[in-house]
């Protein structure tokens, strides 16, 4: 209540300012900021609602992946950064002051498949998932796959693994995932952006992969839950910490990140995936926007703090139309005060 | 007062002198600054890898190895490769627009082969994707199995491996090879050609003359194609599978040099990481120098050989006025 009357204090100091200034005292303040791929187009939406609606703020987003917007961040070229995985413990201690972690939106990942002759929605496993990546279960009619597809006919054709080629936030949330589920992937693949994959072939980008395996009869890709969506990809469902298949969902992925809010740390970097929650669809994930603790530019500082407020309450709405899942309303109040944190 | 024309045209000549010569020192600075700066940036990866760089074959960002000999590998091979399909076709075609082709056509002709150039290398991708790489996949599916078992030919069909991206490297390059070896082939004089018809030589002999005679220019076309396929970056990331790994199997995906720095680049958050990645920049900096030093050499012995054996055909005739 008291940051809204701020808010409309500020709004009105600024109509007042734009009605009485010269143009000269109107200057339009520009906040740069850089990273991650995944929510560009909605962070795009966001930056220009905002500019509509005070339209001497510029935000201007560089889409240039996460580990550029860490980097940047860190180098003090950019004022906000933003990334698909949390920065690492090394990545905070070379940072030049505390950098602050702010989940914005979430997104999930499925897996899409082509088998010919079959049209059933599959059911999967972490476990028989990790299993297919790890080049251990090669063919479709495995006894572990059609243990859990009772009354789907599976041919016993070869599978082809396909995987993203360039570095990506859809692979950290996967193999984040299989790693979780599976100890013996967490030991010799591990979780980052790009990994060592010990089989398939690269595809570069969501449609890299959607393409190869539309093309390829008995193969199996991870692409994006919104790509899938927007695409038409059929995908299978995935068994989540409760024992659940759930089929990903702007609603299941939004369940997930409730599933994890009773476990949040303080500093939001944390990982959604197999979340508890009878619907949270397991892999899912938080991206975020990367603030320093103590910015220099305090004026800067305190716009982005106010817009940040808006992107929480009025600019999830944008969510569903974009295809993003939004915040559950519990992590939104846990980051409104979170953001207090940062020194003004 | 005016000065003398003489005066003008030595300061003239002079401004022009240092006005090229400085365009001409800023290639050697530009080269210079880019070694330097790849160098720069990847001494953290020299540091911690040395040597071991050139010759392992682990490329694992997780845990911090970083082994750049698949992508060596895969850039040569592939490079190769198209080179091996490219130069027959584009001489083919160079032979034809500028011997044997009827004039009505010859434009349109060579119009259309320098238009492939002229197509952005994603677009080339795409057209491998949605063409080349089933085609491929079909052409696998049919290989016979006794085929299959040797190692040229191993693995599953997937449609996209080192053939496809040498099939489209292939095509990449033959505009620029074709149009080099058809303007050196032009530029043999006529004279020669005149000589070996004379000589009654065929039409093939007397092509084989022209060609002999524009070697090292023939030479330099095809050397300036493997430039081009070694660097390509977009096109062949978008159909080559992306796995790093050193097999011979044409059917088997791979990868290259140019398309692990495109691919991985962005997402490089870890200092180490970024400078290995900067390191197959300089590797790649380092493999092209060679080759263009390689070809340098290439031509240079082809030429000693030509000036080697022509006193020897001159000195032949030369005692005949004395014997007169």
């Amino acid at each position: 209540m008291n940051l809204n009357i701020r808010l409309k204090a500020a709004l009105l100091g600024l109509s007042a300012g734009l009605l009485l200034g010269a143009p000269a005292q109107a200057q339009t303040v520009q906040i740069n900021g850089a990273g991650a791929t995944f929510p560009f187009p909605i962070y795009s939406k966001w930056f220009d609602e905002y500019h509509k609606q005070h339209p001497n703020i510029e935000i201007n987003y560089a889409s240039i992946g996460s580990g550029g917007g860490i980097r940047q961040l860190t180098n003090e070229t950019v004022f906000f950064g933003a990334s698909d995985g949390p920065m690492t413990n090394e990545q905070l201690a070379s940072a030049p002051g505390a950098v602050l972690h702010f989940p914005t939106v979430l997104g999930g990942v499925v897996p899409s498949y082509n088998i010919p002759g079959v049209t059933a929605n599959l059911k999967f496993t972490g476990a028989v998932l990790a299993e297919i990546y790890l080049g251990k279960i090669t063919k479709w009619n495995d006894p572990g796959i059609a243990k859990l597809n009772p009354g789907v006919k599976l041919p016993a054709t070869d599978i082809a693994v396909v995987h993203r080629s360039d570095g990506s936030g859809t692979t950290y949330i996967w193999v984040d995932y299989l790693s979780k589920i599976y100890p013996e992937f967490k030991q010799k693949v591990g979780v980052a952006t790009s990994v060592n994959w010990p089989a398939g072939v690269g595809g570069k980008g969501n449609e890299g992969v959607a393409g190869l395996v539309k093309q390829t009869p008995g193969a199996i890709g991870y692409v994006e839950l919104i790509y899938a969506i927007q695409n038409d990809i059929s995908f299978g469902d995935v068994q989540n910490h409760d024992g659940k298949f759930v089929r990903a969902s702007l609603e299941s992925v939004t369940e997930a990140a409730a599933g994890a809010t009773t476990a949040m740390p303080p500093d939001f970097r944390v990982s959604i995936t197999n979340a508890p929650g009878a619907n949270a669809y397991p892999i899912s994930s938080f991206t975020w926007m990367l603030f320093f603790q103590n910015p220099q530019d305090k004026a800067r500082a305190k716009i982005m703090a106010d817009f940040f407020k808006w992107a929480l309450r009025d600019g999830q709405k944008y969510c569903s139309e974009l295809g993003y899942a939004p915040l559950p309303k519990e992590v939104v109040a846990l980051e409104l005060k979170a953001l207090e944190k940062i020194k003004l | 007062m005016p000065k003398s024309p003489a005066l003008r045209r030595k300061g003239e000549d002079l401004g022009f002198r240092t006005g090229t010569g400085f365009f001409a020192a800023l290639v050697v600075l530009l080269v210079a600054g880019i070694a330097f700066v790849l160098w720069r940036e990847s001494r953290l990866s020299i540091a911690k890898s040395g040597f071991n760089f050139w010759r392992t074959k682990t490329w694992d960002p997780v845990s911090g190895e970083f082994g750049a000999l698949p992508f060596i590998w895969g850039t040569l091979y592939s490079s190769f490769l198209a080179l091996l399909i490219s130069t027959p076709v584009a001489l083919g075609i160079a032979i034809f627009l500028s011997e044997l082709s009827p004039r009505f056509l010859r434009t349109p002709l060579a119009f259309l082969t320098e238009l492939l150039a002229a197509i952005p290398s994603i677009v080339y991708g795409l057209w491998g994707v949605f063409v080349l790489v089933p085609l491929v996949r079909k052409l696998e599916v049919l290989t016979p199995a006794w085929a299959r078992s040797l190692p040229l030919f191993s693995g599953p069909p997937l449609g996209v491996g080192m053939l496809s991206a040498a099939l489209i490297l292939a095509v990449m390059i033959i505009p620029f090879t074709s149009s080099v070896a058809r303007e050196v082939l032009k530029a043999v004089p006529a004279t020669q050609r005149e000589a070996a018809y004379a000589l009654g030589a065929t039409r093939w002999e007397a092509i084989q003359v022209a060609l002999r005679y524009g070697r090292t220019g023939v030479i330099g076309a095809v050397i300036l194609g493997l430039g081009r396929a070694i660097g390509e970056t977009m096109a062949v990331t978008m159909v080559i599978g992306n796995s790093p790994q050193v097999v011979w199997s044409l059917f088997a995906p791979q990868y290259t040099m140019a398309a692990v720095v495109a691919n991985e680049f962005t997402e490089a958050a870890d200092d180490l990481y970024l400078s290995a990645l900067i390191e197959i920049g300089l590797v790649l900096f380092v493999i092209t120098l060679f080759i263009n030093a390689l070809s340098r050499f290439l031509i240079w012995s082809v030429n000693r050989e030509v000036k080697a054996q022509a006193p020897k055909a001159a000195a032949v005739p030369a005692p005949a006025p004395e014997v007169a």
